[in-house]
């Protein structure tokens, strides 16, 4: 079998964060959808592991399949040279996940409502809309060729609840 | 109990004058298997002349949009040959997709296997 050419680098941090050293893995692989499904797995198999909730975890796959599609499908075109860089993060509260392609990018305000009576019978676009209901977060660079998935851990204490069980 | 995996995406079952579909896999999100599955159901509602169909998904737990895109494809060519096509058996977070996307108004969903086959027009007598 084919090794996976991917880049696990556990020491990327986030610029951003604000909760102390939670570390980053990062991975570069190809467009295939079989080898991002290895990562995903490994996301899901972390939050498995800090008790995530059976919802959490099938919101999860489902959004970080559908922008992995999109990354694969409209960003790279199914071009095999090109790659998926997949980064992510998993603590007891939330699990975050960049996902990005090498394409020119989108407007994600651009795409229409797959709700709407005059799209509703449309095969596709439908991924974009799933990812926003299912996670706490979407948001995606200036470019369009990268998102951020966000999803906290409804299983886990809130800072309150914890605050009162530890004075 | 449903494989990860098996040779054809769908098994179709015919019960009279109407035909069951089940998922043989747990997980309908391959695009192989998603294309297949859509050829294999077109074929099937095209050579019927008002097909009747019911979709179970009884053990399936995941789903992509590209699923419910061949769902709508089908839905349509069943609804052009003047056919009905019921679905059922959908687990909870699965029909949470179905209403986020407002599909539950698009698609008739019943609970049961058999509430969807008393659902079904019976031709007048």
């Amino acid at each position: 079998m084919k090794q996976m050419h991917s880049r696990c680098n556990s020491a990327i941090r986030p610029t951003s964060a604000r909760s102390g050293p939670k570390l980053w893995c990062s991975c570069d692989i190809e467009s295939d959808i079989c080898k991002a499904r290895d990562v995903e797995e490994a996301i899901l198999s972390q939050c498995q592991s800090h008790a995530y909730t059976d919802r959490d975890l099938f919101a999860l796959k489902l959004a970080v399949e559908e922008a992995i599609h999109n990354a694969i499908r409209h960003g790279n075109h199914g071009d095999q040279s090109k790659q998926i860089h997949i980064k992510y993060r998993v603590t007891p509260r939330r699990c975050d996940v960049v996902i990005a392609d090498e394409g020119a990018g989108f407007n994600p305000a651009s795409v229409p409502d797959p709700t709407s009576e005059q799209n509703i019978e449309q095969p596709s676009g439908r991924g974009l809309l799933l990812m926003r209901a299912f996670m706490n977060s979407v948001v995606f660079n200036e470019l369009g060729n990268a998102v951020t998935l966000t999803k906290f851990n409804d299983a886990a204490p809130t800072r309150r609840q914890s605050q009162l069980a530890f004075g | 109990m449903l494989k990860d995996r098996d040779t054809a995406p769908i098994k179709l079952t015919r019960d009279g004058e109407l035909t069951l579909v089940e998922f043989t896999s747990r997980k309908l999100l391959e695009e192989n298997e998603i294309a297949e599955m859509g050829e294999q159901l077109s074929a099937y509602v095209e050579s019927q002349l008002k097909p009747k169909l019911i979709i179970s998904f009884a053990g399936v737990d995941h789903l992509s949009s590209s699923a419910l895109g061949t769902l709508i494809t089908v839905n349509y060519k069943v609804r052009e040959r003047d056919g009905q096509l019921r679905l059922c058996a959908i687990n909870p977070q699965i029909y949470e997709v179905f209403l986020i996307t407002k599909l539950n108004k698009l698609f008739r969903i019943y609970p049961t296997i058999k509430e969807a086959k008393e659902s079904l027009e019976k031709p007048a007598s």
